[in-house]
């Protein structure tokens, strides 16, 4: 069975430049499985995300490589067909929950309208799905917070109002990007189990976008670390923390805080790793040929 | 030692019964006043002179506030704050501004805090001028090189630097007015985990090397287990658990500061409780 969301050997450019922003990037998920993608800020993980869903900023262009969604070419569709087939069966979980949201606009037309419009789906049947949704996201008074604005909910709960608004159409696929960043330590366990409880009911393919290694050894199977848009890591997770390979990916599982082993745990990433890192990022430059 | 048995000569800061209320903006009606929140519900606390304490809670749980009171930037509604043997619970501006110099904070959000239209040389001697001290330039250079930054950044823009880099700023401007305590506000948690070490280790080491007392407000545990020797954990305004570094981790007491500690995703697959 070949895989649900397959990248391969994708490469963008900064728009009027030759600077590469991702560098032969591949990875594949298959459905059901949840994928980390992991670096730190300007490592290019949020940007394969939005490649993936077809929403990178207009200064960013892909040069080379493929994306493959259920068997569909995306780098080879016409623009309008590509949208039609991501609205369908992709969806975004983003990082903060407040700028999401149209502060303007009650919390259900926010959910319903992408179902009426794009879908096609009636008032009524989004209606009835968007209460069903904020119950399996365990709001416990879903009408009251179809009705409510943004700003009278808190985080957590404007958190779950945008996963349930992924899930709302069914999407095979879901583009998580750093979805519990903003929120407090206890909201951020909640929330992890929902999305990984929702994750697992529907078997959905997930990208998990995030800097953070504690939460990608909760949520995915698997991970890619990536390092100035190149993957310098793909490991599975249970092989990866048990002791990463690559000299990169060994500094920041050291970086990382873990209170129960402070003298073992957010270590400095040394001077000399960046370098080695870099160095082999420009290694991959000089051979590269677009 | 317990932190209940130190002698209050020794304290930098004490605090008894301190309550904060702030209006609820979001509640207040088209006219009137907005009605008021209890933020901090009767707190007790001695910072002892050289101790370095984090605060740990929710969002909500009044943290911030509550370092903010300390250095008043707040007016609490009840209680009393004694810096150095002295009540500046309700001092005006006038009369504390001597004692602001001695008292500095270093932010969350290095880019919002450092104004994007100076140059770093001029962020860190601004306060110096302000608060008349001589030699400017050179405390500016001794600044630089406390954080283990190169001189040649007083030439830069915020914009120039990395985001370890202007935490680094930060706390130059702060120490370089020779402070006996600093607030720092979640300094950390915008940084990605490579420079969270290297500020964390300066800011240690500084700490260590000029004498300073610390409040450390974090929301992770992991970072103040690393940097503090006590920890008061706040919950909705109240303390929940007060204690030294070592024993709230070997043994919490209250159930929230369990609760917290179980919340935090290690970096283990096998992590218990998830």
């Amino acid at each position: 069975m070949s895989a649900f969301l397959t990248v391969d050997n994708l490469s963008a450019i900064l728009d009027g430049s030759d600077h590469r922003v991702l560098r032969s990037v591949s990875f594949s998920i298959d459905t059901g499985e949840v994928l980390g993608l992991v670096g730190e800020s300007g490592a290019g993980k949020s940007m394969i995300g939005k490649a993936v869903l077809g929403i990178l900023p207009s200064a960013i262009r892909i040069v080379e490589g493929e994306i493959q969604l259920d068997g569909h070419n995306l780098t080879k569709m016409k623009s309008a067909d590509r949208r039609r087939l991501i609205g369908a069966t992709a969806a975004l979980i983003p990082q903060d929950p407040l700028t999401a949201l149209n502060p303007s606009r009650r919390i259900e037309p926010q959910i319903t309208n992408r179902l009426v419009d794009i879908l096609g789906w009636t008032k009524f049947d989004a209606r009835v799905r968007a209460l069903e949704l904020l119950n399996e996201v365990h709001i416990d008074n879903p009408e009251r917070v179809m009705a409510s604005y943004p700003h009278e909910l808190s985080g957590g709960m404007r958190q779950r109002v945008l996963i349930a608004s992924a899930f709302a159409a069914n999407p095979k696929l879901v583009v998580a990007d750093e979805p519990t960043t903003a929120l407090d330590v206890t909201v951020q366990k909640q929330i992890l189990r929902l999305i990984r409880e929702l994750q697992a009911r529907h078997s959905t393919a997930m990208v998990f976008v995030t800097h953070d290694l504690g939460v990608v050894s909760k949520v995915c199977q698997r991970l890619a670390v990536l390092y100035g848009g190149m993957v310098v890591e793909k490991s599975t997770v249970p092989d990866f923390f048990e002791g990463p390979k690559h000299v990169y990916s060994r500094s920041l599982l050291a970086a990382t805080p873990k209170y129960t082993d402070p003298d073992a745990s957010l270590l400095p990433v040394d001077e000399g790793v960046i370098e080695q890192v870099a160095a082999q990022v420009r290694a991959a430059d000089r051979e590269w040929r677009p | 030692m317990n932190p209940d048995t130190k002698a209050p000569a020794e304290a930098l800061f004490s605090v008894a019964g301190l309550e904060v209320a702030l209006p609820d903006m979001a509640a207040k009606p088209a006219f009137g006043r907005a009605p008021m929140i209890q933020i901090l519900k009767g707190i007790d606390l001695e910072i002892t002179r050289g101790a370095v304490l984090g605060i740990v809670g929710g969002s909500g749980s009044g943290k911030s506030t509550f370092g903010r009171a300390l250095l008043r930037l707040i007016e609490p509604s009840a209680g009393t704050i004694q810096f150095d043997g002295r009540d500046i619970t309700h001092l005006d501006e006038d009369t504390l501004r001597p004692i602001r110099r001695r008292m500095q904070m270093i932010f969350q959000d290095p880019m919002s805090s450092l104004n994007p239209r100076r140059r770093v040389g001029a962020i860190i001697a601004d306060p110096l001028s302000l608060h008349g001290f001589d030699a400017i330039s050179r405390r500016v250079d001794d600044a630089l090189d406390h954080v283990g930054l190169p001189r040649s950044f007083r030439q830069r823009y915020p914009h120039e630097l990395s985001g370890g880099q202007r935490q680094r700023v930060g706390i130059a401007r702060a120490i370089a007015l020779e402070p006996e305590f600093i607030l720092a506000d979640e300094i950390v948690s915008g940084l990605d985990v490579s420079s969270q070490a290297q500020v964390l280790n300066v800011l240690g080491s500084l700490v260590k090397e000029l004498g300073l007392t610390l409040a450390f407000i974090s929301h992770d545990l992991s970072v103040i287990r690393r940097l503090c020797d006590q920890v008061m954990v706040l919950q909705r305004g109240v303390v929940a658990e007060y204690a030294e570094t070592d024993r709230l981790f070997s043994a919490p007491q209250s159930d929230y500061t369990r609760e917290l500690m179980d919340a935090i995703p290690l970096p283990d697959p096998n992590q218990a409780n998830w």
